[in-house]
C-alpha cells in the first residue's frame, strides 16, 4: 500500500514508522524545517518538506499516483479538512483519514463528508467517562459511514428496564445490548440476562436511536 | 465579515456606509480600531470556526458572508460551512494560493485571489512595453 501522511508531529511520525515496519510505502510531509530535519535523518527520502495544503507540495510527495490512503494528521483542523478534500476530489484518492484536534470541529468534518476521523481528545474523554460513569450515555465508538455506534449506559434505578430480563425489555428496533458489567464482572448479554440498577451496559445501535434507548435504560 | 484585517475592515466600512447591517468577527479585539470611532455595526471577538460565535454573529439570517482571515484553509472551510450548513445566499472568500483558489472556485465557491490578479496585471504591465520597443 502507498500511504501519504501530512503532518510530521508525534502522530504522523509514529504512524510512518509503524507503516514502514509493516512493509508499506510511505511519504511523510512536514512543514517546519527543524522538525523536517529530524524526520529526514530517520526517514530520508520518505520525508518531504512543505505545506501539505499546497498542491505542488502534494504533487512532489506523489499524490498523482495516487496513494491508496492519505492521512491528514497535522495539528490544524482546517488544514486537515482541506488536505482530505483536495486528495479525494482533485486527485481521486479513495481513502482518507483525518485527525481532529479540537472535538468541537467534528461538525465541520461531518458536514463536508470527511470520514473516518480520529480525535484523540474525544477517545480519551470517552474512556474517562467509561472509568467514571455518570448518568447518561457515553459514545465509545462511532462508525459514521456505516451509521452505527457503540455506546455505554448505566442502568438507572426506577428505569423502565430495572429488574427485567433483557428478553422482556422493549428495546428499539436497530439496537442490541452487547454486554453487562456489574460489580466489576462482565458478561455477554443475552435474552436471559437480568438488568439491575447500576449495571454498565454496552449497546450497539443505528444512528438516531439514542433517545429511544435512553428512555428504556435510564430514569425518565 | 469573518476577518477584520486590512481588507476585511475596509470592505466592512464601505458596505456599512452604503446601508448594510454589518457584523465583523476577528480573533483580535484590536481589529475593532480599524473600524473607526463611528462604527455602529456589530463586532465580535473569536475564531470564525466557532459555530456558537457564527450563530451569535447572525449567520443564520445573513444575506452575505465575506471571509478574509489570513489563513487560506480557514477561509475555505468557513466559506463552505456558510454555504452548505447555513445556506447563506452570497458567500465570498479571499484565497491567496492560486492553486487552491482555482480548485475551490471550480467546486462552486466564489473566490477572490489577489495573487492571480497581481500576476496577471504585472505580466501585462511588462508586456505592454513590448509594443513600444517593437
Amino acid at each position: 500500500m502507498y500511504v501519504l501522511i501530512a503532518g510530521g508531529g508525534k502522530v504522523g511520525a509514529n504512524l510512518t514508522r509503524s507503516l514502514i515496519r509493516m512493509g508499506h510505502e510511505v511519504t511523510l510531509i512536514e512543514q517546519r524545517s527543524y522538525r523536517y530535519d529530524q524526520l529526514e535523518a530517520e526517514f530520508e527520502h520518505q520525508a518531504v518538506r512543505g505545506d501539505a495544503t499546497e498542491l505542488y507540495v502534494l504533487e512532489r510527495a506523489g499524490i498523482k499516483r495516487p496513494p491508496d490512503l492519505v492521512v491528514a494528521a497535522t495539528g490544524d483542523d482546517e488544514d486537515n479538512i482541506v488536505i482530505c478534500q483536495i486528495a479525494r476530489e482533485k486527485y481521486g484518492v479513495q481513502k482518507v483519514i483525518a485527525r481532529i484536534n479540537d472535538p468541537r470541529n467534528q461538525p465541520y468534518f461531518d458536514l463536508l463528508g470527511i470520514s473516518p476521523t480520529v480525535s484523540a481528545t474525544g477517545s480519551i474523554m470517552a474512556l474517562i467517562e467509561h472509568e467514571v460513569p455518570e448518568h447518561g450515555l457515553i459514545h465509545l465508538l462511532e462508525l459514521r459511514k456505516e451509521n452505527l455506534e457503540i455506546v455505554e449506559l448505566t442502568v438507572d434505578k426506577d428505569s423502565a428496564c430495572e429488574g427485567k430480563r433483557i428478553g422482556a425489555v422493549r428495546l428499539p428496533a436497530g439496537a442490541r445490548l452487547i454486554s453487562v458489567v456489574r460489580d466489576g464482572k462482565a458478561e455477554i448479554a443475552d435474552a436471559e440476562t437480568q438488568l439491575e440498577a447500576g449495571d454498565q451496559v454496552l449497546a450497539i445501535l443505528e444512528a438516531g436511536k439514542e433517545d429511544e434507548l435512553r428512555r428504556v435504560l435510564l430514569r425518565n | 465579515m469573518i476577518g477584520c484585517g486590512r481588507v476585511g475592515s475596509a470592505v466592512a466600512l464601505q458596505l456599512h456606509g452604503s446601508g448594510w447591517d454589518v457584523v465583523a468577527v476577528d480573533e483580535n479585539e484590536d481589529a475593532l480600531t480599524r473600524l473607526g470611532e463611528h462604527w455602529t455595526g456589530g463586532f465580535l471577538v473569536g475564531h470564525g470556526m466557532d459555530l456558537t460565535l457564527l450563530r451569535e454573529a447572525g449567520i443564520e439570517e445573513a444575506d452575505a458572508v465575506v471571509v478574509t482571515t489570513d489563513g487560506d484553509n480557514s477561509n475555505i472551510v468557513i466559506g463552505q460551512v456558510a454555504q452548505q450548513r447555513f445556506q447563506v445566499p452570497t458567500v465570498v472568500l479571499r484565497v491567496l494560493d492560486p492553486g487552491r483558489a482555482q480548485f475551490y472556485a471550480a467546486r462552486g465557491l466564489r473566490i477572490v485571489c489577489p495573487t492571480s490578479a497581481a500576476i496577471e496585471t504585472l505580466v501585462e504591465a511588462v508586456r505592454a512595453t513590448e509594443q513600444v520597443t517593437a
